[in-house]
């Protein structure tokens, strides 16, 4: 049992530790687990999360920036005030827990369509769109200097991958194929400034209280980059979860987005933002068709994943709405 | 000819029973499961009833578009390859049209509930 190492692991680093209890997977796959425990200690139990990659699984996907990364972008967001667990523990080879770290346990909700409709966030859903803003700004002002070791993306290399993606799925998509040359056209180049991106900030990866948001989660995606980035992938219409009218996560609106990132200081580019949505658009429409993919050649074979390859005509009518609108 | 009843009315008659009698039996990641396979089930059901006619007035709005015949696959690949030459745009007359034309009836059958498709669907009628 997987307590019996964190035991171990806790008494070695938490002073006064006595052991851990209520170790549960909350979320896995093959090569990334999520765990929830409580540290038990004698000033009453501590809540933590376990991320980590089991043993022999050390090899992350190309785009991911490693447990690692995550780990020390989590704690430096922590350190720079944007909401954030904070990390207690890197795993070490004698924790025998794989790779991976052990973090704060932040409460609230994550998942999307409970924020939206439960009465419990109502009060805080009107704010939501203007804190996001600020938060992205503090997210880019992170200090560079301190930042792990990232991959670099600008906009005209990001066209070139997911090109390569959609071709090598061998799926010919009239609609993306429109959006590619769309991108094309609008490329706006290398932005001014690079920054930490988080790449994939939006509804669904936020921990949310009645309070407003209590955690940015899911760092893995961390680059370099264009900051608007950032504001383009948060305004998906896949990430509005049926509000479709309310661009920010189906919170609030792009303009009240702008003024909490300007509240904080930082510029915003209306039409770099536009290009980064219509890219997060047509690149969550790629994924949906590489998962049918993952699902046709196995070894997952769920009917989940088979059904996601259904969800890419969602984003050609979003793709559509973004490009060649009908009236109003 | 094969003989009836039809493939839409076997899958109807599994998805239903599926929803009605089982449904109640199950709880838990197993409920989960058993709501994604029944919404594929629906799924095919519309694609059954729908595809027929569906290709047949992309296949027809593709050969007036491209000026050359084939499949509904050889088409649609064709088109996709002269939008990525740049051959055909957005200016193109009638392009924009067969791209919200094809797309709405893909979405008839993929993801009816899906909050664009009903904004849409809304502006036809």
């Amino acid at each position: 049992m997987i307590e019996a190492e964190l035991s171990r692991s806790v008494r070695r680093w938490c002073p006064g530790a006595t052991g851990v209890t209520g170790a549960a997977k909350l979320s896995g796959g093959a090569s990334q687990e999520t765990w929830r425990f409580d540290i038990l200690h004698p000033n009453g139990p501590i809540g933590a999360i376990l991320r980590r990659s089991p043993k022999g699984y050390g090899a992350a996907p190309t785009r991911a920036a490693g447990l690692g990364a995550e780990a020390q972008l989590m704690q430096l967001a922590y350190e720079g005030g944007v909401p954030s667990p904070r990390v207690m523990h890197v795993l070490t080879p004698e924790d025998d827990l794989g790779t991976g770290f052990i973090m704060q346990r932040v409460e609230g909700e994550t998942i999307a369509r409970k924020i939206l409709r439960d009465d419990e966030y109502a009060a805080a859903r009107p704010i939501l769109a203007r804190q996001i803003g600020g938060i992205l700004a503090g997210l880019h002002r992170l200090p560079k200097d301190k930042l792990p070791e990232l991959r670099s993306r600008g906009a005209t290399q990001e066209i070139s991958e997911f090109e390569r993606d959609y071709r090598s799925l061998d799926w010919p998509k009239p609609v993306f194929e429109l959006a590619l040359r769309w991108l094309r056209d609008h490329d706006p180049g290398p932005s001014a400034e690079t920054t930490l991106v988080h790449g994939d900030f939006r509804n669904g990866n936020l921990i949310i209280g009645a309070d407003g948001v209590r955690a940015v989660l899911d760092w893995e995606l961390a680059h370099l980059g264009d900051p608007m980035e950032d504001l383009g992938w948060v305004c998906v219409n896949s990430w509005r979860f049926g509000e479709i009218d309310k661009p920010v996560g189906g919170f609030g609106s792009r303009e009240e987005l702008f003024a909490g990132y300007e509240a904080a200081g930082r510029k915003v580019d209306v039409a770099r933002v536009k290009f980064w949505e219509v890219m997060g658009t047509l690149r969550w429409g790629i994924m949906c068709g590489g998962m049918m993919q993952r699902f046709r050649e196995g070894p997952d074979h769920s009917m989940e994943r088979a059904m996601i390859g259904r969800r890419a005509s969602e984003t050609e009518i979003d793709l559509l709405r973004l490009l060649a609108p009908r009236g109003s | 000819m094969q003989d009836e009843p039809t493939p839409i009315e076997l899958t109807k008659a599994v998805a239903d029973f599926l929803r009605n009698d089982i449904t109640p039996l199950i709880s838990g990641h197993q409920a989960f499961k058993l709501r994604v396979a029944i919404n594929i089930l629906d799924l095919v059901t519309r694609q059954l009833i729908r595809e027929d006619e569906g290709d047949a007035r992309e296949v027809e709005r593709l050969r007036v578009l491209l000026g050359i015949e084939g499949s509904v696959t050889e088409l649609n690949r064709a088109l996709a390859g002269r939008i990525a030459k740049g051959e055909v745009d957005l200016a193109t007359p009638g392009l924009a049209e067969h791209l919200w034309a094809t797309t709405m009836d893909k979405l008839a059958v993929d993801q009816p509930n899906y909050a664009s498709y009903k904004r849409e669907l809304s502006r036809d009628s």
